[in-house]
């Protein structure tokens, strides 16, 4: 069954070669069922892979296919092949399943839609460049993945072209995540010329070796190596492109923007888990990094109009925490996170897609509420959803994810104290947005009529992924709560386990665990104070107008956007508004210097026959004149 | 095997009056004429392909296929022709660009048929013999030969400003032919010199020895005749103009073929026949490619005339092929290869499209497009298709080509090759651009217009089918062109060498002449 | 020796030919002077192979006499045309080659 491998990418690549060469052909019910069904054949072959490969775990540890070499000539070898571990099987896992899922919630979501066929050939595409991405034995396959998972963000973000806003954050998503692409390639290049390999294993193996840790090369290519991941996951300061992406249907932020796309660097980062052990310093900016996203995205989720951009926000936020775990050395942790996340944030956005497509495609959260009795399922799923990503404790997968997350900041040799504290105020504040969400849109009164309950195909996808939300947390519980440990364990043999700092005891996790607790909670109570309608705080935040500087500021997310039209945008427009060229110019000169020159000379072309054959004699003269000096 | 070879060159060559004349029997007769003489020698060529290893024997040394008739004894001149892996590659792009080329004129010429697949067929058939001489008299006779026609084709079936255009082209190319003409003259006479005989034969002037001056004025002028045609930034401004008027089957053939024969020169003469000089030059060479890279893509970003948008990123992408010629690494060179041919595949997809759009809605102007995907969905598919070809997608074959360069070039000159890659962001925004201002966005033109016929529907997804092929099994070329790039390396690393030990020796018998004279 | 003379002679005639085509505005006398002059050379040709006593002087003159023969016959034709179509036969007036 392992030889199956092969079959997992290439099924949602057949739906999309079926789609897009005879989508049009195809009646809105086949196109559902190819679009779907390659997925979730793609589903059920993991499945049978994932068993077989588990069955002889860990007495074997990976699984090495190639298909053919795709290069191999002077000295380069790369091959389209296929590498299975630990990790890339939780990352295909994720990635078929909610994939399907979301699949399955499209063909209602998008039923009236012109572009069905297309949208679903996007989708699928996305979902074989993904898979390609991190089931990639080769850096440069996984470049391949990571290009084609952008160009897929780009279609997808863009799909209802007639909007020229939409076209435009579509290309800003593609150009911002093309520079971190651009550095990841450098650091392709600098890593074959070192070592004449691009296979993953053996390119890390072979710096190890090669690369004392801290040394400036291991450096640069690590830096390299994150540019490319905060940009593919958002992060600081290639963020900007992630709030403006949810101009894409819903179920596409549900897919790429929150469940897989974006956690590609988180991906990366883990993937290259040795090159980034050598070096140390880079590990740090990541955890620097992601803590500073997680709290500007944080900010900025509390004070968004749209509930697409809050859960952007959001997603920002929550994949600033798996950066911040892997900074710490906690790479398990921050792929439990992943494998949490995923489940409830495209919980959340599916939840949100329902809520929208009651409402008429209605996105801003003032204009919404009182859902609660009218959405009864939405309700719920999204309840869970915001109880998941807040970390409500002990009945919800996000508790257990961030508490890890979290405990191992705290006990981490390489944290510092004040990072926690900062983790732990965001986990206050993914409280307060998460549950400002819930009471603006499904309490108070009612603001525009919904039209009630979605299907069967939309509220199907909702159940299970409220389900899982709550329940794949319980792989790995810490030692002060059950002490289940399947994921660590599991993942143990892909990456390193986490180091602790001696003398943390199970004594000082509890106390950590409460104090995370206790922000987790204060951060819903303060949401139900603040924002619970009838409250007067509520009532006087509804009053106060949005333009004040530092609401303006934080909804623009700390004003990045605009610091980048001034820095970039604008000096790269006026360097572009010339379409002559310059160098033209100098063969213009040359083409106006050879015209006046004959302009000057055809004045002794005067047509006067008797005036040239004076000046032929005259001519003759001199010149025998001359001769006979 | 040898008779192939001579076929290859007179089939377009002899079909060409036929085309002509058949105007009068019927108004397709020229097409498929045109048609029917390029397939067969596409056939013809990916015979020679597949027999390679078998015809081997025949050919003497590097040569797969070799033919050497006397012509001009007493100059040195004979009508010798070579065929190696890099020609057999380009002779099959261009046999196969020029298939394109006719369907793409099928509907769009429709006067003096005859006389414009007469221009094609010879232009074409001087392409190929540019790819096959071997003795640089008959080669530069090729080089102009494909000249002619190419200003032919440019000033009678162009578009609005075809007189100025053609004349540029005629100008630039004619110039940069002259500083050539000069040099391999300048080559058989030194050859005269040296050995008492002149000789315009390849394998004759590879051999010369030439002094260390001499080599370099004569690689310069062999440089800037190959740049010109390239092109490479300074001379790269006829391009533009000579892209934009010249009638799509033509833009056709000067993107996809002429400018590779520009590389091939630079592949086959000015780095073989001056390895020394070129070691010296090629920081400068190189910096020119990212200089080109860089600007042409930054011009690209601001144009709002699709083809001249089409035009400056074919010139951006010339450059990787100038990095990687001169990088001095097999690896590059590969790279070069597989960079003539994807670009040649992805400019010619592109400029057929751009010329379809153009003759339905007779503006070449972005701004009056847009919102066009619900019009005309084909052409708009295959047109986002090939705008992620020339923006490097992985998995197509620019990106293989671009990527070999860079990998390659990387260790020689590693600052150099981190600006040529943010070439691939500017890349980035032009292609989208592209794409956002005629097929997304609101609709300005509402008129009815029909959306690509079946005919060039399939032949640009044709097209699309050799991108994805060579860009997910590039073997197919690489391994073809590697002896050839692989001989290529060697002779430059061992003429490096020698010029080492040469100097070397030469101080020491300095030192014993110095020692000799003092007494 | 005789040459002498003929060769001032051929000296004069020439220079008056040419002072009759720079002098002249009508085409016509123009084209006698022209004659004059080529008749002027032809006899400048004689007089060398008199001198030498070779024959290809006059060899030389057969040759200018048929093409002085020829000139005249085209000219004329220019001639006859360019009256027919512009009405004058003035040279300066005939300036159509003005850059």
């Amino acid at each position: 069954m392992l030889k199956l491998l092969w079959l997992i990418p290439v099924l949602p690549l057949t739906g999309f070669l079926v789609l897009a060469l005879c989508g049009r052909r195809l009646s809105r019910h086949q196109i559902a069922w190819v679009g779907c069904g390659s997925v979730g054949a793609a589903a059920m072959t993991t499945a049978f892979v994932a068993a077989d490969f588990l069955g002889v775990f860990p007495d074997r540890e990976s699984y090495h296919q190639t298909l053919w070499n795709w290069i191999d000539t002077s000295g380069m070898t790369v091959g389209v092949s296929w590498y299975l571990d630990a990790l890339s099987l939780l990352m295909v896992v994720v990635i078929t399943g909610v994939g399907f899922l979301i699949h399955l919630y499209s063909t209602e979501y998008m039923a009236h839609d012109d572009g069905y066929a297309r949208f679903f050939a996007y989708m699928n595409l996305f979902v074989a460049a993904m898979l390609t991405l991190v089931l990639a034995d080769n850096l440069l396959l996984l470049y391949l993945g990571w290009e084609g998972v952008g160009l897929c963000s780009y279609l997808l973000i863009g799909f209802w072209y007639r909007e020229p806003e939409y076209g435009t954050a579509a290309q800003k998503a593609f150009i911002v995540t093309r520079i971190g692409d651009t550095a990841l390639a450098i650091g392709l290049f600098i890593l074959f010329t070192q070592f004449t390999s691009l296979s993953i294993q053996q390119v890390q193996s072979l710096a190890v070796e090669a690369w004392p840790v801290g040394s400036n090369l291991a450096m640069i290519v690590a830096v390299l190596f994150l540019i490319g991941a905060v940009g593919k996951s958002a992060q600081l300061p290639l963020q900007v492109w992630l709030p403006d992406a949810m101009a894409g249907p819903t179920p596409v932020s549900a897919l790429i923007h929150a469940a897989t796309m974006v956690t590609a660097g988180v991906y990366l980062i883990a993937r290259m888990h040795h090159l980034f052990a050598l070096a140390p310093m880079v590990q740090e900016v990541i955890a620097v990094l992601g803590l500073v996203t997680l709290l500007l995205a944080a900010t900025s989720a509390l004070v968004q109009h749209d509930i697409k951009r809050v859960l952007a926000y959001s997603t920002m936020s929550q994949i600033g925490y798996m950066f911040l775990a892997l900074g710490v050395g906690a790479w398990s942790a921050a792929l439990f996170h992943f494998l949490t996340h995923s489940c409830f944030k495209a919980l959340l956005f599916l939840a949100a897609g329902s809520v929208i497509h009651s409402l008429h495609h209605e996105q801003d959260i003032f204009k919404m509420g009182g859902l609660r009795r009218h959405l009864p399922w939405t309700f719920w799923t999204f309840l869970i959803g915001a109880a998941a990503m807040s970390g409500v404790p002990l009945i919800t997968s996000g508790f257990y994810s961030k508490d890890w997350i979290l405990w191992s900041v705290w006990s981490s040799p390489i944290s510092h104290r004040w990072i926690w504290f900062g983790a732990v105020f965001g986990a206050l504040l993914t409280g307060l947005y998460s549950f400002r969400l819930i009471f603006q849109v499904f309490f108070g009164e009612v603001r525009t009529q919904p039209t009630g309950e979605p299907g069967l195909a939309m509220r199907g996808p909702l159940v299970v992924l409220a389900f899982l939300a709550l329940t794949v947390g319980f792989l790995e519980m810490p030692h002060t709560l059950g002490n289940v440990t399947v994921f660590s364990h599991y993942l143990s043999h892909a990456l390193p386990t986490t180091e602790l700092l001696p003398g943390m005891d199970e004594s000082s996790e509890a106390r950590e665990q409460l104090a995370v607790t206790v922000a987790a909670l204060l951060g819903i109570g303060l949401a139900a104070l603040l924002f619970l309608p009838g409250s007067r705080p509520a009532s006087r935040l509804a009053d106060q107008s949005t333009d004040r500087p530092s609401m303006t500021f934080l909804q623009g997310g700390w004003g990045f956007d605009r610091l980048y039209d001034r820095l970039f945008v604008r000096p790269w427009f006026s360097l572009t508004r010339n379409p002559s060229d310059m160098l033209d110019r100098g063969y213009e000169w040359l083409a106006v210097c050879a015209e006046s020159c004959h302009g000057w000379m055809s004045h002794t072309q005067t047509g006067q026959v008797r005036w040239y054959a004076a000046t032929v004699a005259v001519g003759t003269l001199v010149l025998l004149g001359l001769f006979a000096m | 095997m040898v008779m192939m070879l001579w076929l290859l060159i007179l089939i377009p060559l002899l079909a060409a009056p036929f085309a002509w004349l058949g105007q009068q029997w019927s108004r397709s007769a020229p097409r498929m004429i045109a048609l029917g003489a390029l397939s067969v020698d596409v056939l013809l060529a990916l015979f020679l392909w597949n027999h390679g290893d078998s015809v081997q024997a025949s050919g003497h040394g590097s040569w797969l296929v070799e033919s050497h008739i006397s012509w001009i004894p007493r100059w040195g001149i004979s009508l010798h022709l070579g065929l190696d892996g890099l020609s057999l590659i380009l002779i099959v792009l261009t046999a196969f660009i020029g298939v394109i080329a006719t369907i793409a004129s099928w509907t769009e010429i429709r006067s003096r048929v005859g006389l414009f697949h007469c221009n094609v067929l010879l232009a074409l058939g001087g392409v190929i013999g540019v790819f096959l001489a071997i003795d640089l008299f008959l080669f530069f006779f090729f080089w102009e030969l494909m000249l002619v026609p190419m200003y032919l084709l440019i000033v009678i079936w162009g578009h609005a400003q075809r007189r100025d255009a053609s004349f540029k082209f005629f100008l630039f190319t004619q110039a940069g032919s002259l500083v050539l003409l000069v040099a391999i003259v300048a080559l058989a006479l030194l050859h005269q010199q040296a050995t008492g005989r002149p000789s315009f034969d390849y394998a004759d002037l590879i051999g010369l020895t030439l002094t260390n001056e001499m080599a370099r004025w004569l690689m310069v002028a062999f440089l800037i005749g190959f740049l010109v045609k390239l092109p490479a930034p300074p001379f790269h401004t006829w391009l533009p103009d000579t892209y934009t008027e010249a009638p799509t089957g033509a833009t056709i053939i000067l993107a996809g073929i002429l400018a590779k024969t520009g590389a091939y020169g630079l592949l086959r003469f000015t780095i073989p026949l001056f390895p020394e000089a070129m070691s010296e030059i090629s920081p400068i060479v190189m910096g020119l490619g990212v200089v080109g890279i860089l600007y042409a893509a930054l011009l690209a970003c601001a144009q709002t005339d699709i083809k001249r948008l089409v035009a400056y990123s074919s010139i951006s992408h010339m450059g990787f092929i100038l990095i990687g010629a001169f990088a001095g690494t097999e690896l590059a060179l590969q790279g070069v290869v597989m960079q003539m041919v994807a670009h040649g595949l992805s400019t010619g997809g592109l400029f057929l499209l751009a010329g379809t759009l153009e003759e339905r809605y007779q503006t070449r102007e972005m701004g009056h497009m847009g919102g066009l995907w619900s019009v005309m969905p084909r052409l708009a598919t295959m047109t986002l298709f090939f705008a992620c070809a020339s923006l490097g997608l992985p998995g197509l074959a620019n990106f293989v080509g671009e990527f070999l360069v860079l990998f390659g070039s990387y260790a020689t000159q590693p600052f150099m090759i981190i600006l040529a890659s943010l070439g691939m962001v500017m890349a980035a925004i032009y292609s989208l651009g592209m794409m956002q201002r005629t097929f997304f966005g609101r609709q300005q033109d509402t008129r009815p217009v029909p959306d690509l016929s079946n005919v060039a529907f399939g032949t640009v997804l044709v097209i699309a089918v050799l991108q994805i092929w060579l860009g997910l099994y590039p073997r197919v070329v690489l391994t073809t062109a590697q002896p050839v790039m692989e001989q290529l390396v060697q002779a430059t690393v061992a003429s490096a060498n020698l010029i080492h030990s040469r100097s070397e020796s030469l101080l020491s018998s300095h030192i014993v002449t110095s020692q000799g004279t003092i007494p | 020796m005789l040459s002498t003379p003929a060769l001032v002679l051929a000296i004069v005639l020439f220079g008056l030919g040419l002072i009759g085509l720079l002098s002249r505005r009508n085409i016509l006398y123009m084209l006698l002077s022209l004659e004059i002059m080529l008749n002027a050379a032809a006899l400048a040709f004689i007089a060398g192979g008199a001198r030498w006593g070779q024959v290809d002087g006059e060899i030389m003159f057969l040759f200018i006499l048929t093409l002085a023969a020829a000139e005249v016959s085209v000219a004329l034709g220019i001639v006859l045309q360019l009256s027919h179509r512009f009405r004058t036969v003035d040279a300066d007036a005939l300036c159509e080659l003005r850059g």
